[in-house]
């Protein structure tokens, strides 16, 4: 399973991404949305990316909208991280085009809770 | 950083032997995300932790590792098994013998802070919102504890609770933003009912019910008690009428007057149709 984590805090790229490392997953960091859109291009099998709303260059929302306008990458899980909660952001955020959402501040079990309600928390079966 | 293999299981061992619940392979991190606090508070990591406890372990560190790895964290959708079994198998079985379901009558029993009762009403209104006819949807939310109770009337859950486990979509739905809580909304809290009950009494005023889900509640108590309190249910349920257990729990063995039924990779319980 491969992972893209999205965020201009290199603090919170470390954080989430050893969440997920830390379930299997391989994980690759960006910046910003400009830069997520790059790596996504060279990686067009990944599964999940993680996306905080605001970042320089381009914005998680926007990052979104370039995503879901691809076919390219409809096998792409979106969700976003941040720390964005009023209701209407949410509500923008899915319609365009995010799959979840979580809000910061949230525990390793809170994130490991939505890779399971997206079907995307990996099983080791080696125990 | 993260716990070995051999440690874990050895955190397994200890939580299945002392309570009966089985910590699958996959679940590393609960036993890395409840055991940080008291890793933290010896300055090394969790897996260091295991290891130190490996070769001296108090009473006392037993207890509280087994209280961290078992204590109710109530999530919404928890376990998200139960929910899929009541929308893919229980909600069609109860239309298909009964015709239209005039009135539905669930109850959610432990409660908690009133994560499970809510679920099962969105599970209600998202399976019914395709339907012709609504039925007359009553759940019963019952706990032990008055002050759980308390809390879930309010209706009002934190930042840190609606992330846990509970769809986006569903929140935009169902919750308004209140200052720094969100509320749910008035539609489900009319769907619900909380009351407090001891499990060990008789059932609750408010049945017969077409569903009980006891979830994570048998596994604390003896096999005597197990029985009382299954025929309880049993008594509280309509002919055909379907008992959720826990993951980890079961009526085979116990109690044969139920029927198991296989949905996905869990189990649902079914009273007979016709009683003797």
């Amino acid at each position: 399973m491969k992972a893209i984590v999205i965020d201009d805090s290199r603090t919170m790229r470390r954080i989430i991404s050893s969440i997920l490392k830390g379930v299997g997953y391989e994980v690759l960091e960006a910046g910003d949305g400009r830069e997520a859109l790059d790596i996504l291009t060279e990686n067009p099998d990944t599964d999940l990316c993680c996306i905080d709303w605001n970042m320089p260059v381009m914005d998680g929302l926007s990052f979104v909208i370039e995503v879901r306008a691809s076919r390219e990458w409809r096998n792409t899980t979106l969700m976003m991280v941040t720390t964005e909660s009023e209701r209407g952001q949410i509500v923008k955020a899915l319609a365009a085009g995010a799959h979840e959402y979580l809000i910061k501040p949230f525990t390793p079990e809170a994130i490991l809770q939505k890779l399971e309600l997206l079907g995307l928390l990996p099983i080791e079966e080696n125990a | 950083m993260s716990i070995t293999q051999e440690n874990f299981q050895f955190i397994a061992d200890l939580v299945r032997a002392r309570s009966a619940i089985a910590l699958a392979p996959g679940k590393e991190y609960l036993v890395e995300s409840r055991l940080s606090k008291f890793a933290r508070d010896e300055g090394v990591t969790v897996d260091q932790y295991v290891t130190r406890r490996r070769t001296a372990m108090s009473h006392s560190d037993t207890e509280l590792i087994v209280e961290a790895l078992t204590t109710n964290e109530t999530s919404w959708f928890r376990d998200s098994q139960p929910f899929t079994a009541l929308s893919g198998h229980i909600l069609p079985a109860l239309t298909q013998t009964r015709g239209t379901l005039g009135s539905l009558r669930i109850w959610s029993a432990a409660c908690s802070t009133g994560q499970e009762p809510y679920s099962i009403a969105m599970t209600l209104k998202q399976y019914f919102a395709q339907s012709a006819y609504q039925p007359q949807a009553e759940i019963l939310a019952t706990d032990l504890s008055q002050q759980v109770i308390d809390q879930a009337m309010t209706g009002r859950y934190s930042q840190l609770e609606v992330n846990r486990g509970l769809p986006a979509a569903n929140l935009v739905q169902y919750f308004d933003r209140r200052g720094t809580e969100w509320e749910i909304s008035a539609e489900l809290r009319a769907m619900v009912r909380f009351r407090r009950h001891n499990l060990l009494d008789p059932a609750p005023v408010g049945g017969p019910f077409d569903v009980v889900f006891l979830r994570n509640v048998l596994i604390y108590f003896d096999v005597p008690t197990k029985l009382k309190v299954l025929r309880t249910v049993h008594g509280a349920l309509r002919p055909g009428g379907f008992l959720v257990l826990g993951a980890a729990e079961t009526t085979v063995g116990l109690d044969d007057s139920w029927d198991r039924v296989t949905v996905g990779r869990s189990s649902i319980y079914q009273k007979a149709a016709i009683t003797a």
